[in-house]
């Protein structure tokens, strides 16, 4: 109970100015497109040099937890998910808004962010010595299983057709291909310099989700019905409440996928999101509701992508090994104020870590709190009409995918990936099995290369990637889930024969 | 109309040369952007931003300096970057980490070399350390190589990627003991490849001595060597070099940092820089945050830095030359 100790800390005056700061400027950063959490709290960095320990990690640790929640603004109202993390919150969030859910749909995913924040905090304060041996126990065969297992969920995420789902997977899978690789060295596909570095994930996002939306709406023309707008519906804030604390199910699912995988160093928030909407929709009886405005599928993103944040510090704050970009960052806010994170952080520090740990915890709420007061206004956004929104969603892709390194590459790219994707949808394929190939291919890569070259020199690959009980347990799931699509699109076959799709 | 638009472009061209002259006078009179070619929250992002930060002093430089990030396959992205697309007026620099950038440039695929570049100064050096997991039987540098001797190719070491310090460090050793080495280069970095090694993941690793040495105090690894000419008096009195330990290893992995111009970007402009950065990394305020966040300083000039780039050239050709 010592972080009880030091919860005074946070309510310093100073202190909690720096947090409510943090808080509503995260969410404002967040929610801007191409700022990915990341670079969010690395801009944060030079301000932190002028305060003291305690201070600035208060300012990091706000800005981190409201980042992520920010990315949903976004995600829901225009469709560009602000990180990885809040891609599947798209999925459902925006077809929400555009019902004119656009308020329900933003209450909902910071209340479910907050539950899912708190609990993933929680977990932090309490179990960390515990979580830290679990992180570690991942090694390169089990991440490759982990990326495998993330591919099986491919066919089944957001597509009407199996096949289809697959194909785009496959297609995101040799995306990621593209680039220099990092660990012998072929150059592959890299056909233009702005290629070299790959596809940044960010700016592909942005393009394979904005820029197809865009294209649609301004191919509308300037006919009457594209003028008119929707209006948005009101949404009491206890409604709100009981609709989300309703989704047990969802919100479960989401909480336990978001902090086991973020505690994992290097799989991170980018696929607990995903992952978790995945399994809430296999689970859920009305799962066919998915994908067209359901708000059980905002809540299962959202909390795990928010329960992800406190897991993912362990393996920083207890083996000095940042897990994840932003933990990198971190790290670095630690560093300049002469703190080493491990056994030196808690034993002779432990106001900083605590008062840290502490801030994230009171930040969840702040967040919720401003949260749901700025989605009455934002939720306003879906009343613009759409040729006006058209342009403004592009000005914001070109800006967002440009500021990530200051890179034209980026925007080519972000603008080729969207007219592609813009075609693609026409041909029945969709965005998200694209995307999460993209993000799985180097994971499942790196790791089988990695864990091949450490197999050779030690036992053989066959035992070092199918021994062990973890190893074991990876690959059942993964039969599982392939299992269940193949079950489950034979049922669905059944069930749609008789209407054809509608392709041209 | 047209012949009037040539005119005035041809005067424009004419004027050029003057400006340049004028420019070079009042240099800077805007903030200078540090390119750094490795993410956010990396040991070269964060150290670049520490030792940049009093450039606004008026007694150095007078105007900020700003850090853009532009990370990808291993630096060559940024430096690619930098040597084909950069300006030459002194605004954009770049921040360079040795050996990397010119083992890439010998192997190839690249847009640059030792010779695009001007450096202006070096302000720190991160030297490879060996290290092992906490409860590994090896306590010695001897104790390990010997294993590798007599079990070539069995002895797994991590490291951040292909081409860089420690890869260098790697192929040393290798070369040292005349037995192979089975090197595993991580995609994540020195992070990755540190969790490596603590998970026990591999039998042993090469990291950056800063990070190393962080990891040691959270009592999470043992480091066994310093790839070095010197024992790190500081951070390591008590971990032997590898040539103390008798393997012929010198100082060729070690992480030299610094910052770096364009070559044809003004001779005054250079000259001005080489006599004020290093200056400023000397700066109190700079020297305590890079001291308290164990990052080794080491600040040399323009001439030392020359001559530490056409060494480093020179070394990797011969020893990269045997490889593939």
């Amino acid at each position: 109970m010592e972080f009880l100790n030091h919860l005074g800390g946070v309510f310093e005056p100073v202190a909690f100015l720096l947090l409510l700061g943090g808080t509503i400027g995260g969410l404002i950063l967040g929610a801007t497109p191409g700022l990915s959490p990341t670079m969010a709290v690395a801009l944060l960095i030079p301000f932190t040099f002028q305060l003291e320990a305690t201070q600035g990690l208060i300012l990091l640790g706000a800005a981190y937890t409201s980042t992520v929640a920010g990315g949903a603004v976004s995600a829901i109202l225009l469709k560009i998910p602000g990180a990885p993390a809040n891609i599947a919150t798209a999925l459902d969030g925006h077809e929400m808004a555009k019902n004119g859910q656009g308020a329900k749909a933003l209450h909902i995913s910071f209340l479910s962010s907050g539950i899912g924040g708190v609990i993933g905090v929680l977990l932090l304060i309490f179990l960390t010595p515990v979580l830290a041996q679990w992180a570690l126990a991942f090694g390169p065969s089990h991440l490759f299983w982990m990326a495998i297992l993330g591919v099986t969920v491919i066919g089944s995420l957001d597509s009407k057709s199996f096949v289809k789902g697959l194909l785009s997977g496959c297609l995101g899978l040799w995306l990621s291909m593209i680039g220099y690789d990092d660990i012998q060295g072929a150059q592959r596909f890299i056909f233009a310099d702005a290629l070299t570095g790959g596809i940044n994930i960010i700016s592909a996002l942005i393009g394979i989700f904005a820029i197809p939306q865009v294209i649609e709406m301004f191919a509308k023309g300037r006919i009457a019905s594209s003028i008119s707008s929707l209006e948005v519906e009101k949404q009491s804030i206890w409604a709100s409440v009981r609709e989300t604390l309703g989704y047990k199910r969802a919100l479960s699912i989401g909480t336990v996928c978001g902090s086991v995988i973020g505690l994992i160093p290097g799989v991170g928030g980018q696929i607990a999101g995903l992952l978790a909407y995945d399994q809430a929709r296999k689970f859920s009886p009305e799962r066919e509701k998915f994908g067209s405005g359901y708000a059980e599928g905002v809540v299962a993103a959202e909390s795990a992508n928010n329960a992800m944040v406190g897991p993912s510090l362990v393996p920083l704050l207890t083996l000095s090994i940042p897990g994840s970009p932003t933990a990198a960052v971190l790290l670095g806010g630690l560093l300049i104020h002469g703190i080493f994170p491990g056994s030196d952080l808690f034993d002779n520090h432990p106001k900083v870590a605590w008062t840290f740990i502490n801030s994230m915890l009171v930040g969840q709420i702040l967040m919720v709190i401003f949260g749901i007061w700025i989605a009455g206004y934002a939720a306003k956004v879906a009343k613009i009409p759409n040729p006006i929104m058209a342009a403004a969603v592009l000005v914001l892709a070109l800006f967002g995918s440009y500021s990530i390194q200051q890179s034209m590459g980026d925007v080519y790219i972000m603008l080729g990936l969207g007219l592609g994707m813009f075609f693609l949808e026409k041909f029945g394929f969709s965005a998200a099995p694209l995307v999460l190939g993209l993000i799985l291919g180097p994971i499942a890569e790196a790791n089988f290369i990695q864990g091949s070259m450490i197999a050779t020199a030690g036992d053989g690959t066959l035992s070092y990637f199918f021994g062990g009980v973890l190893n074991l347990f990876l690959i059942a799931l993964v039969i599982a889930s392939i299992a269940y699509s193949f079950w489950a699109s034979i049922v669905l076959a059944k069930k749609t024969a008789p209407k054809p799709e509608v392709t041209k | 109309m047209k012949k009037l638009i040539a005119a005035m472009a041809l005067s424009a061209f004419a004027f050029t040369p003057g400006i340049g002259a004028a420019q070079a006078a009042d240099y800077p009179d805007r903030p200078i952007s540090v390119m750094v070619s490795y993410g956010a929250g990396g040991a070269t992002d964060f150290q670049a931003r520490i030792v940049t930060m009093m450039a606004a002093n008026e007694k150095l430089l007078g105007q900020p300096m700003v850090i853009i990030n532009k990370p990808g396959a291993g630096g060559r992205v940024g430096w690619n970057w930098f040597a084909s697309e950069a300006e030459t007026d002194g605004y954009t620099l770049s921040a360079y980490n040795v050996p990397h950038f010119i083992a890439q440039s010998i192997k190839g695929g690249v847009k640059y070399s030792a010779d695009s570049f001007e450096p202006i100064a070096n302000w720190g050096s991160d030297p490879a350390v060996v290290i092992v997991p906490k409860d590994s039987p090896y306590n010695t540098i001897g104790e390990l190589l010997d294993y590798a001797k007599a079990n070539p190719g069995k002895v797994t070491m991590s490291g951040a990627g292909l081409f860089v310090g420690h890869h260098i460090a790697a192929l040393q050793i290798q070369k040292a003991i005349g037995a192979k080495l089975a090197y595993i280069p991580t995609k994540g970095g020195g992070a990755a490849a540190m969790k490596a090694v603590i998970a026990g993941d591999v039998i042993a690793g090469v990291n950056n001595l800063s990070d190393a040495f962080r990891a040691r105090e959270a009592g999470n690894v043992k480091i066994l060597a310093v790839a070095d000419l010197e024992r790190n008096e500081k951070f390591l009195p008590n971990v032997p070099t590898l040539k103390e330990a008798g393997y012929d290893v010198d100082n060729s992995s070690v992480n030299f940092r610094g910052i770096m111009a364009k070559k044809g970007t003004p001779p005054e402009i250079i000259e001005m820089l080489a006599a004020k950065v290093p200056e400023m990394f000397a700066n109190g305020r700079v020297t305590k945050q890079m001291n308290a966040g164990g990052s080794p300083i080491k600040i040399m000039n323009r001439a030392e830095v020359q001559k530490m780039w056409s060494d480093r050239q020179a070394f990797l050709q011969e020893l990269l030359k045997d490889l593939k």
